[in-house]
């Protein structure tokens, strides 16, 4: 680890103002990854504005969404009652998420900032475009089971690796950022790009921005709705392949609507929107389902140790679904 | 550290003279497996309160005036030279005290690999940081000492090396190319041939023939591997974290050209060893840099380092045909293949060892070779060899039963052999039949469906398998143990063995106080020091029962001594060895419960204010004219996800014959973590070496799978606790049958659930989908 200067910013003015025309600072929330990263080297801030002080609270809004402040922990968003009712999809992806002492300390920002799991991009010395650009991509032809089967690019197939964003991604969620040209809003859908040539830059965000809430939508029909991650061990470990969806039906068992997005697949959350466009108004039945699946993957493609993950991805969408339309859902 | 509160009064035991393999120990001799105060009662660990406080020290919480922390720097190609080392930003960061390399390092005598001599402990035998030369992605390249760990880890960061790279054997289909025939298999043949097997296999009516594949494992202990050293002239202090103490003294003191009684090496507490925790690159380097910088040093691994300088378990690819009759004779057993090695270590993975001894065949062919990779010096890993082999020989048997119709365990029934089945020697004890038949009906066996995919949950698919566990019993020679007895009554045995968690302290404890006829409160077990009474290593489950042989040869001397003491005045008068027994905390005649004269009372009346006596164990003869081994019957039910292909162990049961249990609850927490580790060994372990390069990819926990608390269910542990007549104590050692087994019971139920057998290990769920 480098050495970096630390300060504590009371709220989002300090922060920004602290961090504001340094290249080499860096806002720290649970500092879950971004210290791991700096013990590895790959990250080296010169100076770190902690954030774990701004805003915490999760705010039910009249219109029945939710704003929830960039510091609130992991933990808390989870066991919050009015996520759990109305969004228990949302719940679910974070407590699958990591452990319970890693949520712990995990803020909601931190979280949607997290950076990819690909080993070569943790280890200086491989060959890594996103670390170093221009230097190759070491796991194009190496150890790529958690690597991307949609949207990746010749430059780099990391993944993103957080389950919450998944569910936030279905749930339409805005992130609200503030920064040194002032405050503004972009969907959390769009907040992440793909790795393109430029896998180095991950997201929209400009220097210095900071996140400050995040807001979802009110979304009647996602109190139908649900996680599931499909892992290499029952408990703290990364997605292979996670899906998050919300349905709902007409009394004949017509798909009114439904929120569908992937995690594990992609350099970003991934809202599964041909899919959703597949099944709205069709029947909910395990062949229109599959239907939908394989519009949603007809583009992906798989390498060395990935390609199980096309039709892992497809089946979990399919039992997903499968189960939002039983009774038990 | 004494022991806690007797459960119930001592029995009396009998001290006489112990020959292996001609007479039994005497505490089974006079009483058999029963009437020994706590032995094999569930006494909880005794050093388990200072554990829970904190005050048990481990190798890196050893204190010490101007220490100085120690940091690698590791090489990123897997061989070649270094052309360019550049440590100037390193040794100008803040508080770096210094920085070796090849260039400043002292001149060091290369390590001997370990079993080369009586005293060798190296992992390898590569020189250790004396030349520019590179044999394994992750070798370290320099130390850094500092005022401070992050100190030394940020300067460690800062050294930069150029190489010349040569050609890198790092692909093992390349290297497979190429095998070695080995000259031993860890002092047995490495081929072993009876009969024709392959003509036999040809001709049987039945056959089975398959390759299994088990990748590399590393050693993931939650302490990690740590050292605190420290120099006072050309005397050396080493506070290690160690399964090795008087192993890792001879050999740093051959390293360092240093008398061997002038290296002190101690490690009382040990956080998880599984043959991980020997002599390695680290603690040699952390002896040097202290020299080099004439002050006390602490190198504690990181997680990566961990992975770079500690070897795992290696690759295997076996091949197993079996060649049956159609009632279930086997005609033919057939087990050969290949391991990942380097040419500068000896740990060929003894796959063939399990189907040595199992099972009873016309003809049978064992051979393994080994192709050698540019790699880190594989190792031991929690019983190696029988874990990965049982894993192959299992899955056949399997496969065999289902092709012959029969139950598998039945087939194992019919293959049960009279004798060992390549040594012709007899079984000191074997109930292997026993275990699976107890283990089958407190498992519910006779509700699994013979054919697969019967049962099902929902998405889920239920299956049953079971497999045969099993680990060669051992006794090192060479341990010594010391008794000393104060005139209040209070025991202490000394010995420099060790306690990496597994009990060995608790279950001495109650093993001496039942042999001395003491209470359990007036017991003391000495160890993890080799200021003490030359110890055997932990290893291969050895240690219980070396130890066993040492205190019987101590406590014969000890009973002797007394018997001199105690002299023409006592009701003791003119008895020899051979008349009396421990009990009631003194000696008396086996069958006149009126001679008796108690310890406190000899020593009085000899003006002792003690009596200290030491014995070395007799030579292990008993392995030599008895096949002895531990066996088991491990049942396993799994759900498998047809959507997914996820798989969920949701029961395990192990029934062990592994000789007495001495201590309940120690054993089963042994036998339960074997079985976790079996679970890993099964699912989810497997370390990720880049054939490219041959660096390890996955070199952390989060990306490392072991067994998670979701991922284990419930274990139930059954045993036979019958003593093995020709083992000390009548104990057999645990430590490692506990893994073997998993793999294929596992294998086995996913077979059973789904109809998919998967051959190559983990069975991970793109396997099964
Ligand atoms: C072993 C392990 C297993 C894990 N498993 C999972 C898993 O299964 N699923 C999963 O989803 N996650 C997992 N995680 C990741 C975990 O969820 C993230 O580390 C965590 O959410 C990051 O939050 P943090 O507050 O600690 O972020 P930090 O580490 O503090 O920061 C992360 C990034 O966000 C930036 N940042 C933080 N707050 C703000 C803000 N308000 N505005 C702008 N930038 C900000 C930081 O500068 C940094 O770049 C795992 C992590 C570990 C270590
Ligand atoms: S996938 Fe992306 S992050 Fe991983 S090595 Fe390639 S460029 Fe780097």
């Amino acid at each position: 680890m480098n050495p970096f200067t630390y300060e504590r910013a009371s709220d989002a003015p300090a922060a920004i103002g602290l961090a504001k025309g340094n290249a080499v600072a860096r806002y720290l929330g649970g500092g879950t990854n971004l210290v791991d990263l700096m013990r590895e080297t790959v990250e080296r801030p010169e100076m770190l504005v902690d954030v774990t002080g701004l805003p915490d609270g999760i705010e039910p809004r009249a219109d029945g969404g939710l704003l929830i402040g960039a510091a609130a922990t992991n933990t808390a968003l989870a066991a919050d009652s009015h996520v759990r009712t109305h969004y228990p999809l949302l719940a679910r992806a974070i407590l699958a998420g990591a452990s319970a002492q890693i949520r712990n300390m995990a803020t909601v920002g931190g979280n949607i900032l997290q950076r990819t799991r690909c080993r070569y991009f943790y280890d200086t010395a491989a060959a890594c475009n996103k670390r170093q650009p221009g230097t190759g991509c070491d796991a194009r032809d190496g150890f790529n089971r958690y690597h991307a089967i949609l949207g990746a690019s010749p430059a780099c197939i990391a993944t993103h690796p957080s389950d919450m964003c998944v569910a936030l991604a279905a749930l339409d969620a805005t992130v609200h950022l503030d920064g040194p040209d002032g405050p503004r809003s972009i969907a959390l859908a769009d907040l992440h790009r793909l790795p393109g040539d430029r896998p180095d830059i991950e997201t929209e965000l400009k220097p210095g921005e900071l996140i400050t809430a995040v807001e979802i939508p009110p979304l009647p029909f996602a109190r139908r709705s649900t996680y599931r991650k499909v892992r290499d061990r029952a408990s703290y470990a990364f997605a292979l392949v996670s899906v998050a969806a919300a349905l709902d039906l007409d009394n004949d068992g017509t798909v009114r609507d439904l929120r569908l997005a992937l995690g594990g697949v992609a350099h970003k959350p991934w809202r599964a929107s041909a899919a959703e466009a597949a099944l709205k108004g069709r029947p909910a039945t395990p062949e229109s389902f599959r239907a939908a699946a394989e519009a949603e993957l007809a583009a992906a493609t798989g390498l060395r140790d990935n390609a199980f993950k096309i039709e892992l991805a497809k089946r979990t969408i399919v039992a997903v679904l499968g189960n939002l339309t039983g009774d038990d859902a | 550290m004494s022991a806690q509160s007797d459960a119930a009064a001592p029995q009396p035991a009998l001290p006489g003279r112990w020959q292996p393999a001609v007479t039994q120990d005497p505490m089974l001799r006079k009483h058999g497996a029963q009437g020994y105060g706590s032995l094999g009662q569930p006494v909880s660990r005794i050093d388990g309160p200072l554990k829970v406080q904190g005050k048990a020290r481990f190798a890196a919480e050893f204190p010490y005036e101007g220490l100085c922390y120690a940091a690698l720097a590791f090489s990123t190609i897997a061989r070649g030279r270094i052309t360019a080392l550049d440590t100037a930003a390193a040794e100008a960061a803040p508080g770096v005290v210094l920085v070796m390399t090849h260039r400043n390092a002292p001149r060091m005598k290369a390590p001997s690999l370990m079993m080369s001599s009586p005293t060798a402990a190296g992992a390898s035998d590569l020189p250790v940081m004396q030349n520019d030369e590179i044999h394994w992605n992750g070798q370290p390249i320099a130390v850094v000492l500092a005022e401070t760990q992050e100190q030394a880890d940020h300067a460690a960061s800062l050294v930069t090396a150029d190489y010349a790279p040569l050609p890198a054997v790092t692909s093992f289909d390349e290297a497979r190319k190429t095998p070695r025939q080995l000259d031993n298999l860890l002092g047995q043949p490495p081929v072993v041939e009876i009969g024709d097997a392959e003509a036999a296999l040809k001709g049987a009516a039945v056959q089975v023939d398959q390759i299994y594949r088990t990748p590399r494992h590393n050693h993931n202990a939650i302490e990690l591997h740590a050292a605190t050293v420290a120099w006072t002239g050309e005397e050396l202090r080493v506070h290690d974290a160690s399964q090795l103490l008087d192993l890792t003294a001879g050999q740093l003191a051959d390293i360092f050209g240093l008398e061997a009684d002038k290296v002190r090496v101690s490690s009382p507490y040990v956080g998880g060893g599984f043959g991980g925790k020997c002599l390695w690159d680290h603690q040699i380097l952390a002896c040097a840099a202290a020299k080099l910088a004439g002050r006390p040093v602490r190198i504690m691994l990181s997680r990566e380092g961990v992975f770079r300088v500690v070897g795992g378990r290696t690759l295997t690819e076996q091949r197993v045909a079996l060649g049956a009759s159609a009632d279930g004779r086997l005609d033919a057993l057939i087990h050969t293949g290949i391991v990942a090695m380097t040419s500068h270590n000896s740990c060929p993975e003894q796959f063939t060892f399990p189907a040595r001894h199992l099972y009873a065949a016309k003809t049978i062919r064992l051979a393994q070779e080994v192709a050698d990779m540019d790699m880190l010096a594989n190792t031991f890993m929690r019983a190696p060899g029988e874990s990965v082999g049982t894993f192959a020989l299992e899955c056949a048997i399997d496969e065999l039963a289902e092709k012959l119709g029969l139950d598998p365990i039945e087939l194992r029934r019919r293959i049960e052999p009279d004798k060992d089945p390549t040594s012709g020697k007899p079984f000191s004890a074997r109930h292997l039949i026993d275990a699976y038949d107890k283990g089958a009906e407190r498992f519910g066996w006779n509700h699994r469906s013979p054919t697969p995919r019967q049962r099902r949950g929902g998405e889920w698919l239920i299956g049953m398998g079971c497999a045969t566990a099993t680990y060669p019993y051992h006794r090192f020679p060479g341990g010594a143990a010391r008794i000393r007895l104060t005139a209040g009554g209070q025991v202490t045995v000394s010995t420099a063995v060790h306690d990496m968690g597994m009990g060995t302290a608790t279950a001495q404890a109650q093993h001496i106080a039942a042999r001395l006829g003491v209470p359990l409160t007036q017991v003391t077990f000495e160890y993890g020091d080799t200021s003490l009474p030359r110890g055997v290593i932990a290893g291969g489950s050895t240690q219980t029962a070396s130890i066993g042989g040492a205190v019987i040869a101590a406590t014969e001397v000890f009973v002797e001594e007394l018997l001199k003491l105690a002299g023409n005045d006592s009701p003791l008068a003119g008895l020899s060895l051979a008349e009396v027994e421990t009990r009631d905390g003194g000696i008396g005649h086996c069958d006149d419960a009126a001679r008796f004269e108690s310890y406190e009372s000899i020593l009085r009346r000899s003006g002792r204010d003690e009596l200290v006596c030491e014995a070395e164990a007799p030579p292990p003869a008993e392995m030599e004219a008895f096949s002895m081994h531990s066996y088991g019957a491990q049942f396993c039910e799994v759900r498998v996800s047809e959507v997914t292909g996820e798989v969920r162990v949701s029961r395990f049961l192990g029934s062990f014959d592994a000789g007495r249990i001495l201590n309940a609850k120690t054993a089963t927490s042994q036998f339960k973590g074997g079985i976790i580790m079996g679970i890993g060994l099964a699912l989810t372990e497997e370390t990720n070496f880049d054939p490219r390069t041959g660096r390890i990819v996955n070199a952390s926990l989060a990306e490392y799978h072991v067994p998670v608390q979701m991922d284990v269910p419930a274990i139930e542990i059954l045993y036979t606790d019958i003593p093995d007549p020709q083992a000390p104590m009548g104990a057999r050692g645990i430590g490692e049958i506990g893994i073997t087994g998993v793999g294929a019971a596992v294998a086995n139920a996913v077979y059973n659930a789904t109809g998919k057998r998967i051959r190559d290990l983990p069975i991970t769920l793109d396997k099964l989908m």
